[in-house]
């Protein structure tokens, strides 16, 4: 198997991991879910540093982000599929 | 690779130590710095500086006196020298790690000024480490062994790859009758659901959830003044990819591995008592802290997944470190013990990566000095409840 760009936990999440340093925007990435061995492809939507995610479909302000499966926070500007997701889109639902 | 011969020290209580350091222990702030003396005048000894131990009272008294009577009680630790300000409080420490049957001897500043105290002291202490120079080490088995953990500078690679990897070692080695413990309490916000899950009678899942609710409101919600999107997650954690508490404490929570149930929630600093297995201890995050506090409640190794490359160690455990983060082996490979970075390439698998670790643990206990001991890392970092008196 080559190596992958990308790295999903779960079938369910809908954010992924990038796991290449220097990913550039238009790149086709290789991922894998992890959890069955599955891989997919998505091109990049940015620049994405080693250990960002990015959106696996597109989310909406009010969606939940999803990661090993779980609620991992909302997602707080819409983000198209293969964008960034961090701070500037994605909030906790704690504290 | 499991199979590899083990030694140590078993100390007079039959516990197994991996380390034999001979430790000048301050009571309290003002003894620091005769402490600091007489560890620089016998060398092979280590003083042991922190910040407490004045005015302090109820529980936060309790914690100190159990923090420093459990770190002279840690079977890395053959000997003891207690410096105090004045006998009585001094006294109860020497009193409580005597009760292991190691030797340890308590010295008071008034009445007598640090310069005599730190002459009796050091003649003491020269005496103590001449005599734990020449205690053997022995075959021991990996039952004897205590295995601490807790993560750092996480990022997203550490719940895929490092905190994986501790899990997969507890769940081969917790069989085998090692004790293991995690705690962060407030690092589990987000995964409480799961952690409740894993306690292993309905009795423990809610004394542990009261413990994670009594942090939440005694200490989060009493004093937060927003978010906490500028503490928790860190600015390492959010440089390295991780948005949420949510996020970062399923990442977190890798590390107790798939199988084992934890068979009691301790308090700070708390030895176990419920027989080899899984404990949860009630900890804070920061990593200095944490380790202090398992390294009171007994544990002989950590082990410290780390993303962003959290630097940590402890003067008397050593705290192995593991990353999956190729930039972190690239940029700072000094502060790696363990690199399971071919994790996320596909390179290595899970089970690989945990045997990896317990082959490393293995060379720790026969005496390979970890990464943060040869930097010389010796955060010890006292918990503190609240205000002094």
């Amino acid at each position: 198997m080559s190596i992958p760009h990308l790295l999903v936990h779960d079938p369910k999440d809908n954010v992924g991991v990038v796991v290449v340093e220097n990913l550039k925007a238009g790149t086709e990435m290789f991922g894998v879910i992890t959890a069955n061995n599955t891989t997919f492809s998505l091109v990049a939507g940015a620049d994405v540093p080693i250990g960002h995610k990015v959106a696996l479909c597109d989310l909406h302000t009010g969606d939940t982000a999803i990661k090993y499966g779980e609620d991992v926070g909302k997602i707080v500007a819409d983000v198209k599929k293969g964008g960034h997701v961090h701070t500037q889109n994605m909030k906790t639902k704690r504290w | 690779m499991t199979n590899q011969t083990m030694t140590g020290w078993r100390r007079e209580n039959g516990r197994v130590g991996v380390r034999n350091h001979v430790i000048i222990l301050p009571l309290d702030d003002l003894s620091n710095a005769a402490c600091e003396a007489v560890a620089h005048n016998v060398k092979g000894t280590m003083a042991l500086p922190h910040a407490y131990g004045r005015l302090q009272f109820g529980a936060d008294l309790d914690l100190h006196f159990r923090t420093l009577i459990g770190t002279g009680s840690n079977p890395n630790v053959a000997a003891v020298i207690v410096i105090g300000i004045e006998p009585q409080w001094t006294g109860r420490v020497v009193d409580g790690i005597a009760k292991t049957g190691k030797p340890v001897e308590g010295f008071w500043i008034e009445q007598h000024g640090d310069i005599n105290t730190i002459a009796s002291a050091s003649r003491k202490a020269m005496e103590l480490v001449q005599w734990a120079s020449e205690l053997p080490r022995e075959p021991i088995d990996i039952s004897d062994l205590w295995v601490s953990t807790k993560c750092g500078e996480s990022d997203t690679t550490t719940g895929l790859a490092s905190c994986p990897t501790v899990g997969n070692m507890y769940d081969k080695w917790i069989p085998k009758g090692i004790y293991g413990v995690f705690g962060e309490t407030s690092e589990i916000t987000g995964g409480e659901h799961l952690c409740k899950a894993r306690a292993a009678t309905p009795e423990i899942a809610e004394k542990w959830y009261a413990m994670w609710k009594a942090y939440q409101e005694d200490v989060i919600e009493a004093h937060k003044t927003d978010d906490l999107s500028d503490s928790q997650p860190t600015k390492g954690n959010i440089e390295g990819g991780l948005t949420t508490i949510e996020e970062k404490a399923l990442g977190n929570l890798e590390k107790m591995g798939h199988n084992s149930k934890f068979l009691d929630a301790l308090e700070p600093a708390e030895a176990p008592s419920k027989g080899p297995g899984l404990y949860y201890m009630d900890t804070s995050s920061a990593a200095a802290e944490c380790i202090t506090l398992m390294a009171a409640g007994g544990y002989v190794i950590h082990t410290f997944p780390t993303g962003q490359g959290n630097i940590i160690g402890n003067p008397i455990v050593p705290v192995v470190k593991i990353t999956g983060n190729p930039r972190t082996v690239r940029t700072m490979s000094e502060h790696v013990d363990v690199d399971v970075s071919g994790i996320l390439r596909r390179e290595m698998t899970i089970d690989q990566a945990g045997d990896a670790l317990i082959n490393m643990i293995t060379r720790t206990a026969n005496g390979r000095l970890t990464a943060s001991e040869a930097l010389g890392h010796r955060e010890f970092v006292m918990t503190k409840l609240y205000r002094s008196a």
